[in-house]
């Protein structure tokens, strides 16, 4: 058995009709040399055709299935076939691809582009429809569990907590610190080569002190957690879901609402607000230790100004905010990760989802919030 | 026997993960066109045998060949080559979740050879009849198939390029038994009448008794006992003993 050598179609006129003779091989990698011409002869011919199996070196399912084709084409126009030349292994061959023949199915119909389009806006909004209703169910769901571990706190697994706790909080420290620290430097170098101009260096302090305090320390450190944590409940639920560990869960008599999504839940609120305080710190020593190096203001100044440039109530604004981000954030990531259904891929985009959803929300409700201190006047 | 009757030659095979240590000195032959079932307790390293087999796992020592190519320090495009003449078939069908059944059927074709797209798709369609799936299974994701229905599809992916071994882990594990036995039915027709070599990892002794021409048995690192069903009935090792005259292998040997 020669390989590689290609597969060819000889052809001869005979005293009992036109022989087709397929030479070479005639196997799958071969066969695109070969399918049209074998077509075009098959729709050419007329009167008797002889398939000739004999100069064949190799015969597999795509050409026993290409000649029993070619045969089957041949006499539905009305033209006599005879195969003939094929060894016994052939025959059993073309009789196994004969067995299994088919018509290819149509492609799934795929309509006019516009009505597709109209129709998928159309599915999408009822599908957010749906998906709000349900995650306001899953909220009202969480709130019922959170009430009954309130009520009765040994039903609160520690364990699972503490890890958690570790997970989200403890382990983001590092990053969280770093991007405050930088955003803290950034805002002071901007912020200085602005108020340069005006003689008004020294109010570098105020600027950065009421943005990281108020706005960026909680908000970045929100996001952070966000891809972070709300990425990895989302994993870890769903892939919970796909091994069916969920629907274990529950015929073991557990709730996953109790053992799933309480501790990541409460772990979050608990460590959110944490973080965002040492990133709060982190930004306040990047922003003074800037302002020392471009403007000559020591860290003794620095802490100065800041007395005078902030109210604690600066201070709480941010903080008080951090519940609620982790709220979100728990509760998405959970939410998205009971949604995952069947497959990885599933896995893939509900995480996308909850980390978008995520990032999403806590923006919004931070411009809420900003309205609302706005009106009460803090 | 000559060297072109063998389709798998295994020689003085070592495996081991850390210090432990899976096979040690594994022989083992598959003569070319039988179907040969690899049997052996859980933790004998049957399925892992299979993925260094294939490649996906380096042996520390010993040699591979397949089809008289090396496996073992075979180059990226040697290995390539073997690729496109063996097809496996992995415990859950493996499929793409991503793709509909007739394009995961179609990957292979599409990757290694240059047929057009209508001529792809009837290769396509006739795998898939061949498998015993019907056509309304044709544009299912494999999350909408049942777990029988997974592994016929998986089988006419690992039978897409038509290869001469078809390696298949565990392929009626999880089957019920009607399911089980017509896929067993499969095999050995599509066998037949391919003439291919399987070399079919199992537990299942029907399939056993059913369809395979020789057994290996896994016992101690090492292939410690080979041959027919009879010569397996006949055996005095005593994990072949208890395997071959438990109570299960009374009643499914009859």
């Amino acid at each position: 058995m020669a390989q590689g050598e290609g597969a060819w179609l000889e052809t001869w006129q005979s005293d009992r009709g036109q022989v087709l003779a397929p030479v070479g091989r005639w196997a799958i990698g071969d066969l695109f040399l070969v399918e049209k011409e074998i077509r075009a002869r098959a729709e050419a011919a007329s009167g008797a055709i002889i398939i000739d199996l004999s100069k064949v070196d190799t015969l597999d399912t795509a050409g026993a299935w290409t000649i029993y084709r070619t045969a089957r084409n041949l006499e539905a126009n009305g033209v006599a076939v005879d195969v003939v030349g094929a060894t016994d292994d052939q025959v059993s061959l073309i009789e196994a691809v004969r067995a299994a023949e088919t018509e290819v199915p149509p492609d799934e119909p795929t309509g006019n582009s516009f009505v597709n389009m109209v129709a998928h806006v159309g599915q999408s909004a009822i599908e957010i429809a749906k998906e709000t209703g349900d995650l306001v169910g899953f909220f009202g769901q969480t709130l019922v569990a959170a009430g009954r571990v309130v009520v009765r706190p040994r039903r609160l697994r520690a364990t699972s907590l503490f890890y958690h706790m570790e997970e989200v909080g403890l382990n983001a420290i590092p990053i969280v610190g770093l991007m405050s620290f930088l955003i803290g430097i950034v805002l002071a170098f901007q912020g200085a080569s602005q108020l340069q101009r005006f003689g008004a260096e020294v109010f570098v302090v105020n600027l950065v002190a009421i943005s990281v305090l108020r706005e960026i320390g909680v908000l970045m450190t929100a996001i952070i957690v966000a891809g972070r944590s709300g990425s990895a409940f989302t994993a870890q639920i769903g892939s919970m879901k796909v091994n069916e560990e969920v629907d274990a869960m529950q015929t073991l008599g557990l709730d996953p609402m109790e053992v799933l999504v309480l501790p990541r839940l409460f772990a979050l609120a608990l460590t959110l607000p944490l973080l965002a305080f040492f990133a709060d710190i982190m930004g306040l020593v990047g922003g003074a230790l800037m302002a020392w190096i471009t403007l000559d203001i020591s860290p003794a100044t620095f802490i100065e100004r800041l007395r005078d440039a902030v109210s604690l109530w600066s201070f709480w604004v941010g903080i008080l905010k951090a519940p609620f981000f982790a709220f979100l954030i728990a509760m998405i990531g959970c939410y998205e990760g009971f949604q995952v259904t069947g497959s990885a891929t599933s896995v893939g985009q509900r995480t996308t989802r909850a980390v978008v959803e995520a990032i999403f929300l806590v923006i919004v409700v931070d411009a809420a919030f900003s309205i609302f201190f706005q009106i009460v006047g803090i | 026997m000559t060297d072109g009757d063998i389709a798998i030659r295994v020689r003085g095979l070592r495996t081991q993960f850390g210090n432990q240590v899976i096979h040690d000195n594994l022989d083992l032959d598959v003569r070319r066109g039988e179907v040969i079932g690899v049997v052996g307790g859980s933790g004998t390293g049957k399925s892992v045998l299979l993925r260094t087999i294939i490649g996906l796992n380096r042996p520390a020592a010993g040699t591979i060949e397949v089809l008289d190519h090396p496996v073992t320090g075979a180059s990226r495009e040697q290995m390539l080559e073997l690729e496109k003449r063996w097809g496996v078939l992995f415990q859950d069908g493996a499929l793409f979740s991503s793709l509909a059944v007739d394009e995961n059927i179609e990957v292979p074709l599409k990757e290694h050879t240059a047929m057009s797209h209508e001529f792809r798709k009837e290769v396509a369609a006739l795998k898939l009849r061949m498998v015993g799936l019907p056509l309304s299974a044709c544009h299912k994701f494999p999350s909408q198939l049942s777990g029988g229905m997974r592994k016929r599809a998986g089988l006419a992916r690992a039978l897409a390029l038509d290869p001469d071994i078809l390696f298949l882990d565990e392929p009626t594990a999880g089957l019920d038994p009607i399911g089980a036995a017509a896929f067993d039915q499969l095999i050995r027709r599509l066998q037949q009448s391919l003439g291919l070599t399987v070399f079919m990892v199992t537990h299942d002794l029907d399939s056993l008794h059913a369809i395979c021409d020789r057994i290996a048995v896994l016992a101690d690192h090492r292939v410690s006992v080979i041959g027919s069903m009879d010569q397996m009935l006949a055996s005095d090792h005593p994990w072949v003993r208890e395997y071959f005259h438990g109570p299960r292998a009374r009643a499914a040997l009859g």
